[in-house]
């Protein structure tokens, strides 16, 4: 596994150890969970509904408490050394929690105070407005649509200046447009230097906006890497081969390569992985011209990161 | 110590009494003008003073702790319930504060609430009736410590209280009507023996007969007694408060 630019410069900023969470009905909703967080980065945490992503984020921000294992934030102990821990860190919910009547800017302060800041209005006014909330910080919380809500939870998560910001499904229904939004708003956090940790059930939101991807299921951490690289670990291509003339077999001589034929035998598919020392192409294409079949047109495809996650939580049941 | 994050949750708290202001104190206030236009005007005028006290101004503690006892249930369990039925108290768990830190801020905020309560209360009722205070720090004394301990019990009764049929029941059928039995309106001196003896047996009884005696030197029970039923009551509350949220009951999984 390669490390990632932030990994060979930082220590990481979380570390959860051997993390477990049963609840009282004796749902095991954590298994040992290991995980490491850098500073900088943006994790996303995959996984289907009930994998137990918000259990393992309540976990680290205080809202549940562990059956066993420990988390470190920013090297102080979750549990025992609760107030350093807890201030690095901002958690935006899944619900739009927020109280009914409270002005935007109320509920803002609210939050850096609670966190033990002393007031700075002008901090506050500049984070609503980076938020594009800026005129609405005197309107009450339950006049605000959905999206905007949202971005009170971000506001109120940012109020006390954390470095780790943790996003519990920030674009759980919400439509294709709103969704943009927050990857943007995302992406500008990350560039102000916070590092994000996000749920999502959203492969596309993963591979659009994330560094990392952690695929969480049925309370385990399946697999964790840097982007890139579990797409090319995991990741399988294909070629497309497009014929001239359409071949109604493949070629016994072609045998070896399990080519699929489709497309009522006008294209000829082969699946390889990159990872593989030898692709196996050049040769593929010289046995094909060999066989005497003509080339149209090649082209290759990736496959994404649903295909993978789909491999993997299908493997993992 | 966190007291940025008490003076947060204690303003938040306050601004929920200033924006409710009609309910939060003209309610109290015209409730107690009732009582004394009904039973200290039309009904008192008929009764002879009680231990040497008009009626009038002998219902004025009672009527005091009748408030007191209410409003301070009802704002400290409405406090910190509601952030629970939104879902805002994530934040509060969620933040750098301990278990002190929460209580000093809702119960400080709710006992203030009752303290303004109670005090407007006895301005408007001596606009009624001739009052004197004869121990003004044991009346302060027994206000305060009344305050906090009940407003414990309501953030008790908050945090215990999943829907809001649990949040007035409390209220509505234990205290309303021990008040009411516990001598507000009457000494119980004024009762047949035997209720006499039953009424012993209500706690708040102490509180109203300690308060009262603080006003008219006039009490039901030995005042050494009242003191030490308030402040059990108040130890008690911190007690059970601690153990909730030490063991995260109802807050934590």
């Amino acid at each position: 596994m390669t490390a990632t630019p932030s990994e060979r410069v930082n220590q990481p900023i979380v570390q959860v150890r051997g993390l477990s969470k049963t609840y009282a009905n004796g749902h095991q909703a954590l298994k040992n969970i290991e995980l490491d967080i850098f500073e900088g980065e943006i994790l996303a945490l995959l996984g289907p509904n009930g994998a137990g992503k918000t259990t393992l984020i309540s976990t680290i921000c205080g809202l549940v408490n562990a059956s066993g294992g420990t988390v470190l934030v920013g090297g102080h102990d979750h549990v025992k050394q609760y107030r350093q821990s807890r201030e690095l860190i901002g958690l935006v919910p899944q619900e739009l929690a927020l109280g009914a009547f409270e002005l935007v800017e109320d509920a803002v302060t609210l939050s850096r105070g609670l966190f033990g800041k002393p007031k700075r209005p002008e901090f506050i006014s500049e984070l609503l407005e980076k938020l594009s909330l800026g005129d609405k910080a005197k309107s009450p919380v339950n006049r605000l649509s959905g999206g905007m809500k949202r971005r009170v939870l971000i506001a109120k998560a940012l109020a006390h200046e954390p470095r780790v910001l943790f996003l519990d499904e920030p674009t759980a229904g919400v439509d294709v447009e709103l969704r943009k939004d927050m990857w943007k708003v995302i992406d500008e956090l990350r560039n102000d230097g916070v590092t994000i940790i996000l749920t999502t059930h959203y492969i596309e939101e993963a591979e659009a906006i994330a560094d990392r991807v952690g695929i969480i299921s049925a309370g385990e951490i399946l697999v964790i890497d840097d982007k890139k690289s579990l797409m090319e670990k995991l990741g399988k291509k294909q070629l497309m081969i497009e014929l001239r003339e359409p071949a109604l077999t493949v070629p016994s001589s072609l045998d070896a390569y399990q080519l699929g034929l489709s497309d009522e035998g006008r294209v000829l598919t082969y699946t390889y992985d990159v990872r593989a020392e030898r692709t196996g192409i050049t040769q593929l294409l010289n046995d094909v011209q060999a066989a005497g079949l003509a080339l149209k047109d090649i082209n290759t495809s990736e496959s994404s990161l649903e295909d993978i996650f789909v491999n993997i939580v299908k493997a993992d049941s | 110590m966190n007291i940025e994050a008490i003076k947060a949750i204690y303003t938040v708290e306050m601004r929920r009494t200033r924006k409710t202001l009609m309910q939060s104190i003209a309610s109290p206030v015209i409730s107690t003008c009732l009582y004394f236009v009904v039973f200290g005007s039309a009904i008192g005028s008929r009764i002879e003073s009680v231990g040497g006290v008009s009626y009038g101004a002998f219902i004025v503690p009672g009527l005091m702790m009748l408030s007191l006892l209410t409003q301070s249930i009802s704002n400290a369990s409405f406090g910190i319930f509601f952030p629970k039925f939104t879902g805002t108290v994530y934040e509060i768990l969620s933040a750098p504060v301990s278990f002190v830190e929460v209580i000093v801020g809702y119960v400080g905020a709710a006992a203030t609430k009752s303290l303004i309560i109670g005090t407007i209360i006895l301005i408007t009722a001596s606009f009624f009736v001739d009052l004197r205070i004869a121990h003004p720090f044991w009346m302060l004394a027994f206000l305060i410590m009344t305050c906090i301990a009940f407003s414990l019990f309501g953030f008790i009764i908050g945090l215990w209280a999943d829907n809001f049929e649990k949040l007035q029941v409390i209220p509505l059928l234990v205290i309303t009507p021990l008040v009411f039995l516990g001598g507000t309106f009457y000494s119980i001196d004024m009762l047949p023996p035997l209720w006499q003896k039953i009424s012993l047996f209500n706690p708040l009884l102490y509180l109203i007969s300690g308060f009262r005696w603080s006003f008219y030197e006039v009490a039901d029970v030995n005042v050494g007694i009242s003191l030490m039923m308030t402040a059990g009551f108040l130890v008690t509350c911190l007690g059970v408060v601690w153990y909730m949220f030490r063991t995260g009951y109802k807050l934590k999984q």
